[in-house]
């Protein structure tokens, strides 16, 4: 187990730094801190992947440096490193039983081999794969195959980490639980750190304690799954976690109160020292909803309503905004004469894409 | 134009891939077949375009059989899981060949072409190659080619299911719009119940080569004809309990309730409930009966988790709206109204389902 | 994905079937016919059963012929898979130095075969030749016209060097079809450049080396034209294989029955051989 450390990291994949539109990462500074979980999510070409490999020692970074528990090992390749990886797609040694898989990163470490026989046990009780264990390898499902791939990792106890590239993009979704809920289990009962990288919000939030959330070689914003969605940092994160994401509306601020195209609210309290540029409001569809009173709506036009089952995604016109506004299964949803509350606590406010601290309406 | 399926059956290799199915499909409509990898979507489709044919039964025009009409001189367009496109053509002419092949004239056709690349919304790339795309936009193109023939039929075979889900959830909405404008039939497979959903349209829902019910999404969702369709057009699926009903008192796993109204006097003894996880609230009200027991995982979904536990001896889901995460074991109380309970036979048939939602989606 | 059923295929796919009958089926039956009957002369033949199949299986110059092929075929096999395999190990992944070495390699499979064998006539000659020049210059016997094993040598060496670029180049594909993933993981999990060999890059590359395996030991058992254009079978019929000796009794001999006898018997062995280390090595993948 360690405390892994980033330390202003850059990378550019032709070794070239000298412009920082193109670095893959751009100056990254973070710790994982010891026996937490957490996921690095972002879009397709964020730099996950590559801060992924990064901490694995499969890519050495341009600039910056990698420290575990303080040591420096930039320089060092993965297998001197005690970690361990799980890839997209299982990979397996096919030729071997589910056994000898799991028992061979400790005979190539040299480990007595009672030992090993002791500690391939104990992980295959853990993951389930105990009565499967002198079947071949080749011939068993994804999800086994993903386990198998994580008890390669576990067996080891001198492991630093445990690094997950998207593991769960061949499962079915029938057998993703089953999955899911063992990676938790690990991470309580073991207290590994863990490092999970997916494009997919929603394995993220499942996975982490705290998500790592990245853009264009940086990262925007770390938190708890509960802060990612209640307070988003940053309007993409905004946008990307939450189905569907987050509504935004450019505003400005006038004697006190929130104003945008088609209404106002009142402003928090507060909020005079704000800085300049460009001020947007941002609320996710379930901060808003059919106003019952008077007090502080905003009259609307319902343009739009999809039936989601468990609840309805109205889309609503307020000025020339669009909105996205969610209503229970079973709430009140007036056709004509809509007014739209929005909820203080969910109502955030944003300049140059960042949020502005307790700014909440 | 009206196709009709009638009694079409396929065997391939002694096994059943289509069975008895008899639909109609209206023109101008939007039809989804939702069901589980296997079901028999993308074969009921081929047989449908006349790539395939059936052992059984015919495919019917207006009432003009269809059978020996190779699928070239067929007016319809596919759509298909994986992004195919021509890759040596730029995206300008990948949308022009069905075009071109067809005859018209050179303005009529490039017209014709950044109508259609406007609306997928890939105009700015028509000098491009294919492979020069994102997958998205890839997936955009080749809905762009269909678009631009103007078939009368148009089939998409899980269209997204490659794509990262911001992207899905983007075109998920945008294919509705261009559905709702057209004219033509369009027949969507999908195993998502969100986007059966969403699409909206008429719902075919498939399981081992048969259509188990039909019907509007609203509908087929809130009176699903028996467990088995509710399992497969729920995400995360309805909870069902194994129970028994005595008069007014219906017992399930040791929590004794209420017999929801509309079930009283219609089943007694043994039967099977079900629950849409949306409807185990997390406060007490009146009427409501808790459930108590330990986490067994929760998860984020979207916009909602799902906390997996245990209660009565069986497990359960309830669905919450925002992020609510709980440790594994944790003390997790639901509050159910059994008015909300929807009761089947042993056999798995809908005997009744919760009145208060047939007012409002019929 | 488009399939159209359609019964017109059937005309289309009409002259092929009938290139085959001509090519294959046609003269595959002539031999057949020959390999039943005494031919005397042009009309003058007689219908004599198996007598010649009998003879066949019968004579002791075949019997050393087949002796001699298997352990040509053996030897060809030992060699030339390993070091295939070797080679391409060593080959650059990827880059213009990938592409130049795949050219330098699959040079000797452009060269027609009897100058293949015109090469290594000359380049083995003890007299003129550099390599007959250079092992005898070091002290070693060494001239194939005369002496049996310097004859084998010489022809082993010719065919390692025309024919194991194939394997290279069979290996070399199937190594850049294993994903990245899996080198990754093997560092990660400590394994030594063995290991990888042994657990990842050798079963992955089954499936290649099985075909790699069967073209060999089919091309190898059939050879002809170079040993017959450095050693003409010889010295005395040390090197006389069994293709070499089948034509010196159709052509050398006029033997037409026995000689069409002899190629049944020949192909059926072939198709046999074939057949069991195909299911071998299926098996092995499996295993």
């Amino acid at each position: 187990m360690a405390e892994i450390t980033v330390s202003n990291l850059r990378h550019s994949y032709d070794g070239d730094l000298s412009d920082p539109a193109r670095l893959a990462l751009k100056g990254i500074d973070h710790v994982w801190r010891d026996g937490g979980a957490y996921a690095l999510l972002g879009p397709s070409g964020c730099g996950k992947s590559s801060m992924l490999n990064i901490i694995s020692g499969l890519v050495r970074p341009t600039a910056g440096r990698v420290l575990f528990d303080g040591r420096d090992v930039t320089e060092l390749g993965p297998e001197q490193r005690n970690i361990a990886q799980v890839f997209q797609f299982p990979v397996l040694y096919d030729t071997m039983t589910v056994e000898q898989n799991l028992a061979f990163p400790l005979r190539n470490r040299r480990v007595d081999p009672g030992r090993i026989t002791r500690r391939v046990r104990e992980v295959a009780e853990m993951l389930d794969l105990g009565p499967m264990l002198g079947r071949r390898a080749a011939g068993l499902g994804a999800a086994e195959k993903q386990k198998i791939s994580l008890g390669r990792g576990l067996v080891r106890e001198d492991v630093a980490a445990i690094l997950f590239d998207e593991p769960l993009t061949v499962i079915d979704p029938q057998v993703k639980f089953d999955l899911r809920r063992k990676l938790r289990l690990v991470h309580e009962t073991l207290g590994l750190t863990l490092v999970y990288v997916t494009h997919d919000q929603s394995e993220a939030l499942t996975f982490a304690d705290q998500v790592v959330v990245m853009s264009e070689g940086e990262v925007v914003q770390v938190g708890t799954p509960e802060e990612l969605y209640e307070r988003p940092g940053h309007t993409f994160v905004g946008h990307f976690i939450g189905s569907p994401g987050m509504n935004f509306l450019p505003c400005a601020l006038e004697g006190g109160r929130i104003v945008f195209d088609g209404g106002s609210l009142p402003a928090p309290r507060g909020l005079a020292a704000r800085p300049g540029g460009a001020l947007v409001l941002g609320i996710r569809p379930h901060g808003l909803g059919p106003a019952t009173d008077e007090a502080e709506a905003v009259p609307a036009r319902l343009i739009d309503v999809e039936d989601r089952g468990a609840f309805r995604i109205a889309e609503i016109a307020i000025g020339g905004n669009r909105l996205r506004m969610r209503v229970g299964e079973r709430d009140w949803l007036p056709a004509d004469g809509l007014r739209v509350a929005f909820r203080p606590e969910a109502t955030l406010l944003y300049a140059n894409d960042r949020l502005l601290e307790d700014a909440h309406a | 134009m009206t196709l009709r399926i009638e009694a079409v059956s396929r065997r391939v290799e002694g096994e059943a891939w289509l069975s008895d199915i008899d639909l109609t499909l209206e023109p101008g409509r939007l039809y989804v077949l939702l069901g589980r990898t296997g079901a028999g979507k993308t074969s009921l489709m081929r047989v449908l375009a006349g790539l395939d044919r059936p052992t059984r039964g015919r495919v019917t025009e207006d009432g003009r059989d269809l059978a020996g009409v190779p699928v070239n001189r067929r007016n319809l367009a596919f759509v298909y899981q994986q992004f195919v496109n021509y890759p040596a053509f730029s995206v300008y002419d990948n949308i022009a060949a069905p075009l071109r092949r067809r005859g018209g004239t050179r303005a009529g056709i490039d017209a014709r072409v950044r109508e259609v690349a406007r609306a997928v919304r890939i105009d700015a790339f028509l000098d491009r190659r294919p492979g020069a795309l994102s997958g998205g936009q890839q997936q955009r193109l080749a809905i762009a080619r269909a678009l631009a023939k103007g078939a009368s039929l148009m089939l998409f075979d899980e269209p997204l299911v490659n794509l990262d889900y911001k992207l899905r959830e983007e075109l998920r909405s945008e294919l509705r719009a261009l559905f709702h404008e057209g004219g033509q039939t369009v027949v969507y497979a999908t195993t998502e119940p969100d986007e059966a959903l969403q699409m909206g349209g008429e719902t075919i829902v498939m399981h081992e080569g048969r259509v188990l019910q039909t019907g509007s999404a609203h509908h087929v969702y809130r009176h699903p004809a028996s467990v088995r369709v509710a399992d497969i057009f729920s995400e995360p699926p309805m909870n069902v309990a194994e129970a028994r009903i005595a008069g007014a008192r219906m017992t399930l796993g040791g929590v004794e309730l209420a017999t929801p109204a509309r079930a009283r006097g219609r089943i007694e003894g043994p039967c099977r409930v079900g629950l849409m996880p949306h409807r185990i609230e997390r406060a007490p009200g009146e009427g409501r009966v808790a459930l108590r027991g330990p986490v067994l995982l929760a998860e984020v979904d979207g916009s909602s988790t799902f906390t997996h536990f245990e209660a009565g001896g069986s497990a359960w889901i309830a669905r919450s709206e925002g992020v609510h995460l709980m440790p594994l074991g944790a003390a997790f109380e639901g509050f159910v109204n059994p008015e909300d309970f929807y009761v089947f036979d042993t056999a798995g048939d809908l005997v009744a389902a919760p009145a208060a939602l047939e007012s409002a989606y019929g | 994905m488009l399939k159209i059923e359609d019964n017109r295929a059937w005309f289309l796919i009409l002259p092929v079937f009938l290139l085959v009958a001509f090519n294959a089926v046609i003269p595959l039956m002539t031999v057949v016919n020959y390999s039943l009957q005494d031919i005397f002369g042009p009309g003058q033949r007689a219908f004599i059963g198996v007598e010649w199949f009998r003879e066949t299986l019968r004579d002791p110059a075949i019997h050393a012929a087949f002796l001699r092929q298997i352990l040509f075929s053996g030897l060809v096999l030992a060699i030339e898979i390993p070091l295939g395999v070797a080679i391409a190990l060593t080959l650059p992944r990827g880059g213009w130095k990938a592409s130049a070495a795949i050219v330098l390699v699959a040079i000797p499979l452009l060269i027609p075969f009897n100058v293949v064998g015109m090469i290594w006539q000359v380049y083995a000659r003890p007299e003129i030749g550099f390599l007959g020049q250079v092992v005898n210059a070091l002290g070693i016997p060494f001239n194939y016209t005369g002496d049996p094993l310097s004859a084998w040598v010489t022809i082993l060496m010719m065919d390692a060097w025309h024919w194991t670029p194939l394997v290279i180049l069979l290996a070399y594909a199937g190594l850049c079809s294993i994903p990245e993933p899996y080198y990754q993981a093997a560092r990660i999990d400590g394994a030594s450049r063995w290991a990888v060999f042994r657990y990842i890059e050798l079963p992955k590359l089954n499936g290649v080396l099985t075909i790699a395996f069967l073209l060999r030991f089919m091309d190898s058992f059939m050879i002809y034209t170079e040993p017959y254009v450095v050693t003409g079978g010889g010295p005395g019929s040390s090197t006389t294989f069994l293709s070499i000796r089948l034509v010196n009794m159709a052509v050398g001999q006029f033997d037409l029955g026995p000689a069409a006898a002899f190629s049944l018997v020949y192909f059926l062995v072939i198709l046999l051989f074939s057949y069991v280390f195909y299911t071998i090595l299926q098996r092995a993948g499996r295993a």
